[in-house]
């Protein structure tokens, strides 16, 4: 069969666990709370992975498991009441408060689900009380806002309107322009989960059209399809292809004719065209390497190669939800190796083999890989960055191309060729 | 259960993780779920290292559970050791490991490894980071060394070098990846002990190898230069090899003065002079200098790692002339001499390690500067008060690019800039009465130091406790004693208000206005 060549492998990961999406949903829904039920190790984990200590007053927290909580878990229930309730006094504007179940949580087998219930009971509508998991023997990180939005799509309100509702955390700026592009299409009610309102929730029902907008969301989707929606495959909305397509998917769905979808987005594609440029001159022909973490690899490397004229030497990622990818695999190039999980030593082992000009990896592997003299870009700022949409295929191109600018700004200072020319003293 | 925001410590085995990342040929292969990997960001980003820690993760996952987890465990040993091929091996388990009891150290030691294999057993729910450090070098020396104990009384006498005809040496022990300034502060000891004809045998963790910790016994003295990492190894090796140890953290003049005394007498050496520091240093000559008057009696809150802190303490207290108003640590290994060093100072120590409790005291303090750590820099800023930093836990700000050691005479010239730069813009306070009218004083103009400014250290911290803390005896500002009060420069404005407060308070009046303001300000002149 054409297409990609889809490859598995297993053994040690170097990958963020689900609890990691906290540091982007807690900025996105700034009236919700998320307690990680969890060891110190959690709590050290989202304090580093949040770029240790931004804030002062974070809106997540953990609650540290102890020796005593291990020895009876009724007093555990006890304890997590306890917590919730102090937490809660001492942060009145928190409407709604994720319960996030982690590895130590889920082997003890302390059931999040009813503490949610319990708690839901005794605060009488005043905060809303949900649960999911981000543990790591379950979830790698992006999956954690599957969890997350999972959790939340029981509460949605049901609705038989026609309505587009777009899923998955966006930065503000690239919804506003999304559904403001989706407005000229003639679509007008357009809603986004999660909203930034954590109260604000959006209806869902049959006569709903979801358009995924991060690819790691299946357990959200599906659920979603239980409530009535459908949700659309198409390809994901990165780089001016893929979300030209993404946005005609949705156009399609509500019978926007083309001529209306050229009129509003060729000129976008133009535009695009001409930012893509002197990114496309930096790294047309060179080769590129993904490691897997953020689960945004396939529709990257797509970008990459098809408008930035990428060369792929191997696309990793963590899970391959084939169904939902089926669209993205297509437009990858025949032969492309899609790795699907990880053994981080042999994955190395082959990107110093192949030597290619970028990586893309985990926090944890970039500076060695730049030791070894190959230039890396991290997966998580691609989950931060606002990178979504026709109108960002540049900036996106630009956060692959800067790295490689920056090694033709410095290198030949830093590494002179000629031995009568050192550069430290 | 324990709500925690931000931490000061990491997991125990973190701390394994800093000792293994330390050295030379030690890998750790660890037992945990592929989230922990995040432990290599803390070395590759915080302390911009290029390389990996040696650190093998066995990445289990919940469909391995019912399945044989020993057998991967096993397996992750087996290509560790024939990819790395370590000179020995740390084996250990995470938080999560612990639970499902696999036994990983066990399973290892079964396996008929060559290189010597050191089980880890670090209880997660209990202990935190610095201890994980302490017993991983603990155990790991005590692998290593062992055979060599002397069967009968060991018969280690600090003095021998003289009949040996050679110069004395010592050990430094305790200096690791991710502690404050050790890189530096190694370089500095090291000069320091030289320029004293004594020579540095092993460094470790840091830089060594394991053939270099089975030759710590050939040393003279042990140098316990963290207590936090080194202290149980350093008593292990007293009570095993009769080897002495340092007490003194030679952080500031005056201690780095004591610790030479100490070093020079247990090696039998004639002790230095105590000149030395005011000739070595330029902290002495800075603090008398007449530009330094203005930091006297400064209020200082401190509070940190044990070392860090109780160094801290006495630096202010002795060599800068401030008033240490709060000291305390989150080390409680180290709760007992900080609880000493701060009621010397007459106060009592703040053993914590929630950031909001901190916080508040702080607050309540109300300190002209906060020496502590990333997260008192971020409370203080909420307080509008200048902050240094003196302590771990780590940020890739404490990792700089120069040199900037905080032991040695040269770590007590860093100190003084340090500590000194956040307070500058009181250089002029001497001339406030002069220039007390002058718009560059006012609110909205801030100096280029960059501080929060505006708010003073006495606006308090609405919103830390949502307890009903209503005082009995409120005190009320009238508007006249604001608008008097806002009129004072803001680096001095909490100083002013605490005193009028307490002015107010002692006088039994329960209203501050201007008058008030003025009246407190005799009182305390007088
Ligand atoms: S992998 Fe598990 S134990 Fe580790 S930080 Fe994530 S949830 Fe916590
Ligand atoms: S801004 Fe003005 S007052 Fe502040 S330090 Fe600079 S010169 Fe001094």
């Amino acid at each position: 069969m054409a297409g990609p060549t889809l490859l598995k492998e297993s053994g040690p990961r170097e990958v963020f666990c689900g609890l990691t999406s906290i540091v982007w949903l807690h900025r996105r829904m700034p009236d919700a709370f998320f307690l990680v039920v969890g060891s110190r190790t959690c709590a050290h984990l989202i304090q580093s992975a949040a770029g240790v200590m931004i804030f002062a007053e974070p809106r997540f927290g953990t609650a540290i498991l102890s020796e005593r909580d291990l020895a009876g878990l009724a007093d555990a229930h006890e304890e997590l009441d306890r917590v919730a309730r102090e937490l809660l006094q001492r942060r009145p504007e928190i409407r709604t408060l994720f319960l996030v179940g982690s590895c130590p949580s889920e082997v003890i087998k302390l059931d999040l689900a009813r503490a949610a219930e319990r708690l839901n009971e005794e605060l009488q509508g005043r905060v809303r009380v949900v649960n999911y998991s981000g543990s790591g023997i379950e979830t790698t990180f992006t999956q954690g806002e599957d969890g997350a939005l999972a959790a939340l799509v029981p509460l949605l309100p049901a609705s038989d309107e026609r309505q587009l509702l777009l899923v998955g955390t966006l930065a503000d700026a690239v919804e506003d322009r999304l559904i403001h592009l989706f407005g000229r299409l003639g679509i007008n009610r357009v809603s986004s989960l999660p909203p930034s309102q954590s109260t604000a929730l959006p209806a869902v029902g049959p006569g709903t059209t979801v358009l995924l907008t991060q690819p790691f969301l299946t357990e959200t989707a599906r659920l979603l399809r239980d409530r009535g929606a459908t949700v659309l495959t198409a390809p994901f909305p990165l780089g001016a292809e893929g979300s030209r397509r993404w946005m005609e998917a949705g156009a399609q769905a509500f019978d926007v004719a083309p001529s209306q979808v050229a009129t509003v987005l060729d000129p976008l594609m133009e535009r695009a065209r001409i930012a893509l440029e002197p990114h496309r001159q930096v790294l047309a022909g060179k080769r590129i390497f993904l490691l897997p973490e953020s689960q945004l690899e396939l529709p990257l490397a797509r970008f990459l190669q098809r408008e930035c004229g990428m060369e792929l030497v191997e696309v990793g990622t963590p899970y391959l939800n084939r169904d939902q990818m089926a669209e993205e695999l297509a437009l990858l190039p025949e032969g492309t190796p899609v790795m699907e999980g990880q053994h981080v030593e042999l994955q190395l082992d082959r990107v110093r083999d192949s030597a290619p000009d970028l990586v893309v990896c985990g926090m944890g592997l970039a500076n060695p890989l730049e030791a070894e003299g190959i230039a890396t870009k991290w997966s998580i700022e691609l989950v931060f960055s606002p990178i979504h949409g026709i109108d960002q295929a540049g900036d996106l191109a630009e956060l692959f191309s800067r790295p490689l600018r920056r090694r033709e700004l410095i290198h030949p200072a830093l590494h002179p060729t000629q031995p009568d020319h050192p550069v430290h003293a | 259960m324990d709500l925690t925001l931000w931490t000061y410590e990491g997991p125990p085995h973190v701390g394994a993780i800093r000792i293994a990342a330390s050295m030379d040929g030690v890998h750790y292969v660890l037992h945990a779920p592929q989230g922990d990997t995040y432990a290599d960001l803390l070395f590759t980003m915080i302390e911009r290292r290029g390389q990996r820690p040696p650190v093998t993760y066995t990445t289990f996952q919940a469909r391995d559970l019912g399945g044989d987890t020993a057998e991967l465990v096993k397996r992750h040993v087996r290509e560790a050791v024939d990819r790395f091929q370590p000179d020995a091996l740390l084996v250990g388990e995470s938080c999560t490991a612990e639970l499902i009891q696999d036994q990983p150290g066990a399973l290892a030691q079964g396996m008929g490894l060559t290189m010597p294999v050191v089980s880890l057993e670090l209880p997660a729910y209990s202990k935190k980071e610095n201890w994980g450090a302490a017993e991983t070098l603990y155990q790991l020396t005590r692998g290593l060394l062992k055979q060599d104990v002397p069967a009968a009384q060991p018969q280690h006498d600090p003095k021998r070098w003289q009949q040996q005809g050679r110069r004395p040496r010592v050990n430094l022990l305790g200096p690791s990846l991710l502690g404050f300034r050790c890189r530096d502060d190694v370089l500095e000891v090291q000069t320091l002990l030289t320029m004293h004809g004594i020579d540095v045998a092993v460094v470790a963790p840091l830089g060594a190898g394991v053939e270099d910790l089975k030759r710590i016994p050939d040393a003279d003295l042990n140098i316990c230069l963290y207590p936090e990492v080194a202290e149980s190894t350093c008593i292990w090796l007293e009570r095993n090899f009769g080897m002495p140890f340092t007490r003194t953290v030679p952080i500031g003049v005056g201690a780095t003065h004591d610790f030479l005394v100490e070093v020079h007498t247990a090696l039998g050496l004639e002790p230095p002079s105590p000149e030395e520091g005011y000739r070595r240093s330029r902290l002495p000559w800075y603090s008398e200098s007449v530009d330094s008057t203005y930091l006297t009696g400064k209020r200082v809150f401190i509070f940190g790692d044990g070392s860090h802190a109780i160094a801290a303490a006495r630096i202010c207290s002795e060599e800068l002339g401030f008033q240490v108003v709060g000291l305390g640590t989150y080390s409680r290994e180290m709760a007992r001499p900080v609880r000493a060093a701060a009621k010397a100072l007459g106060l009592e120590a703040l053993i914590c390690d929630d950031y909001l409790k901190v916080e508040a005291a702080m607050a309540e303090a109300a300190p002209e500067l906060v020496l502590g750590t990333q997260m008192e820099r971020h409370s203080a800023k909420r307080l509008g008060l200048p902050c240094a930093v003196i302590s771990t836990p780590m940020h890739v700000q404490d990792v700089p690019a120069r040199r900037s050691p905080q032991m040695g005479w040269e770590g007590a010239n860093v100190i003084f800039d340090d500590w000194v730069h956040p307070l500058m813009m009181g250089l002029e306070e001497h001339l406030i009465g002069m220039f007390r009218h002058d718009f560059e004083f006012v609110d909205g103009h801030q100096s280029h130091l960059g501080h929060a400014g505006g708010a003073g250290a006495a606006s308090g911290v609405p919103d830390l406790s949502d307890g009903p803390e209503v005082d009995e005896d409120a005190l009320v500002w009238t508007p006249d004693g604001e608008a008097e009060l806002k009129k004072i420069p803001f680096f001095v404005r909490g100083k002013v208000r605490r005193n009028a407060e307490a002015y107010a308070r002692q006088v039994g009046c329960k209203e501050i206005s201007s008058e008030t303001l003025y009246d407190a300000k005799a009182h305390y002149k007088a």
